[in-house]
């Protein structure tokens, strides 16, 4: 660790953990302000500078949580995929590894964003779960998740385990898209519409929207300083599983 | 089909453990693999026989031209010994067993169901597999396990016969089987703890 | 192949193969349902379609670590790997035979079983064709997901995990096809997302069996 390190001329070489290592390092300690002022700031703004919904009442704020969750644990899973990809098509092993940590926080966060919906759906629609499409398709994520970790930790190599991990998100990645339409057609919820979307029509009203826009970003904040020190403690946890091996073989 | 292996290495649970291995096999001799325990021979048959990929280097000819019998037999219990035979027989596209019956001398337990077999004789039909695949280069792990003194002469006829047909063979094994043909000890081969900070595979430390 | 398919059947049907099984499994689930929800006709005729499809589903599921770890124990799948058929022939065959020793004997008796359970008169044709249809993807999924637990000493629960979120679009069209059917509604169009599904994962998912396989064996 004390060397050098070459001036890197592709973004690639940032996959080598060394260098992964030296950036995170430093980028650490500013996301983690960045973020704590940001999701400090939306969620205050949100939950006590904002009137109440003349419909929903005071459990409408419960959206500055379950919107951000949620879009973190879907593309929490889009981002397994592509590092899955990478380490497939590129092998970098800080790639497979971020993979690896990123699984517990999305599954973290769709179980966040199933309770924080129940909680919100029970004064609105009266009960606490429904069949509904889009409840059932994070019920269905859920456990997607669950199978993955299930698949690291079952896996005693390393790098067998990264492999067989990032054909199943790939071949679970197609399977969930293909759940998502069986379930639209397999029951029309009572989910509202998006909250987001670029159609002005459907958004939510605009004294919701900043603040939520800051919560969303807080959240993504969170999310990369989690995956950040989650990758770390894989990183670090391989350079004693390599140096242990090394004082075996010497 | 002269058989050439250059510069190779093998990794074992994400570890080197040869480099720089380099052999070469002509047509009617048998190669004898040597080394102590964990020195990786099994870890080179394997990748000689395309089961994994080499880490440097390259085998000529490609997996497609060796037959490769390991530790384990891949017999059926509930298959006779004709059916266990047939089966691989066929899946190399070949369809003659007879010769295979004989030289490992299963003639007579051709009907027996594979799990009635003593261990010696699973062995046998293991091995016997190996003449089915119609496959030039013979890989063996440890052939020799659990095989009396007539099994193992027999053995080393039915390999001097394939020898003698223009086959080759890698053999690793502590037996002197009075082949035709080279010893190569692998300790030399062992990989050392590589020096660079920077390669690939130590790039955790 | 056909040798690789021959020698499957022949092992399933012999002694210790484990055939009959699956279908003892689903005979056990149709007689236990009635217990749980009681014994009222009307009631289960409403849930016969459904019960029969997710009976199958699990019966098929129950052989599923046999599909590859048997040939993984005793040294096979090794030799398979280095034979001239690709790998990913041998994945579809074992999927093949898998098919034909469970998915098809499950599909034959589930018209009988659905008398036991009341299934409206016009669902049987329908219930039996989603089978038939549905059936070769639960099997296909299936060696997939063998294939990535097959090198584990305790895969068979993770095997579980692994799949059953992969057989949800299967089951959704497989049973809405024959819960329409039961109630005489139009189902041409989950019956031809359900064949879609089935010739999609028998076209691609070989590759990735293959793969796993491969990743495995190293």
């Amino acid at each position: 660790m004390s060397e050098r390190l070459t001036r890197p001329t592709s973004l690639w070489e940032y996959a080598n953990p060394r260098r992964f290592m030296a950036l995170s390092g430093f980028l650490l300690p500013w996301v983690a302000i960045g973020t704590a002022a940001t999701l400090l700031i939306g969620l205050v703004w949100g939950f006590f500078f904002t009137p109440d919904d003349y419909r929903q009442g005071s459990t409408v704020k419960i959206i500055y949580v379950h919107v951000p969750s949620a879009m973190i644990a879907i593309n929490c899973w889009l981002m397994m995929l592509i590092t899955s990809l990478v380490w497939l098509i590129r092998r970098h092993h800080v790639s497979a590894l971020a993979a690896k940590a990123a699984a517990p926080i999305g599954a973290t966060m769709t179980v966040i964003a199933l309770l924080t919906g129940a909680i919100w759906g029970q004064p609105m629609w009266g009960t606490w779960w429904a069949w509904d499409p889009r409840l059932t398709s994070f019920l269905i994520l859920f456990l997607f998740y669950l199978g993955y970790m299930a698949l690291w930790a079952a896996v005693e190599n390393p790098d067998t385990a990264a492999e067989l991990t990032s054909v199943l998100c790939i071949v679970g990645s197609v399977f969930a898209v293909l759940s998502r339409y069986a379930l639209v057609f397999w029951n029309q919820g009572l989910h509202q519409g998006a909250s987001l979307s670029l159609d002005k029509e459907e958004n939510v009203s605009d004294v919701f929207y900043w603040p939520l826009l800051l919560c969303i970003a807080g959240f993504v904040g969170f999310f990369i300083l989690l995956i950040l020190i989650r990758t770390r403690t894989e990183v670090r946890a391989r350079r004693l599983q390599a140096l242990i091996a090394r004082e075996r073989m010497a | 089909m002269e058989m050439h292996v250059t510069n190779l290495a093998c990794t074992r649970g994400g570890l080197r453990v040869l480099e720089g291995v380099s052999f070469r096999v002509s047509p009617g001799q048998a190669l004898v693999l040597r080394g102590p325990n964990g020195i990786g021979k099994t870890t080179l048959l394997r990748t000689l026989a395309g089961l994994q990929p080499a880490d440097a280097g390259s085998v000529d000819p490609g997996p497609e031209a060796m037959a490769y019998a390991s530790h384990a037999d891949g017999n059926k219990a509930t298959l006779t010994v004709g059916e266990n035979l047939t089966f691989w027989a066929r899946l190399h596209g070949m369809t003659d067993i007879g010769a295979a019956l004989r030289d490992f001398n299963l003639e007579t337990l051709v009907e027996r169901p594979g799990g009635s077999l003593s261990a010696g004789q699973k062995r046998r039909l293991g091995l016997a597999r190996m003449a089915v695949t119609g496959r030039p280069i013979w890989l063996f792990d440890e052939p020799t396990v659990s095989l009396d003194t007539d099994s193992v002469a027999l053995f080393a006829a039915a390999i001097t016969r394939h020898l003698d047909a223009g086959g080759s063979a890698v053999i690793a094994t502590h037996i002197d089987l009075g082949l035709q043909g080279e010893v190569l000890q692998l300790g030399p081969f062992k990989a050392e703890a590589p020096q660079h900070a920077d390669d690939f595979h130590e790039a955790f430390l | 192949m056909i040798a690789l398919l021959k020698r499957d059947l022949a092992l399933a049907v012999r002694a210790g193969g484990g055939f009959g099984l699956a279908l003892a499994f689903f005979l056990i689930v149709v007689t236990l349902t009635p217990f749980a929800v009681g014994p009222n006709s009307a009631t289960l005729s409403v849930i016969a379609a459904g019960i029969l499809w997710l009976g199958a589903l699990l019966s098929c599921l129950l052989s599923l670590d046999r599909i590859l770890a048997l040939d993984f124990e005793d040294g096979s799948l090794e030799l398979l790997a280095t034979a001239p058929i690709p790998l990913e022939g041998v994945a579809a065959t074992k999927a093949v035979a898998h098919w034909l020793t469970t998915g098809l004997p499950l599909t034959l008796v589930a018209p009988a079983l659905g008398v036991l359970l009341n299934l409206p008169e016009g669902g049987y044709l329908w219930l039996t064709l989603s089978l038939a249809i549905g059936t070769p993807a639960l099997s296909v999924i299936g060696t997939f997901g063998a294939a990535l637990t097959v090198g584990l000493k305790r895969g068979g629960l993770l095997l579980s995990l692994i799949v059953l979120p992969l057989y949800v679009p299967t089951l959704i069209f497989g049973a809405e096809v024959a819960r329409r059917g039961a109630e005489g509604m139009s189902l041409d169009t989950p019956l031809a997302i359900l064949a879609g599904i089935t010739l999609a994962t028998i076209a691609l998912l070989p590759f990735a069996s293959a793969a796993a396989i491969r990743i495995n064996l190293r």
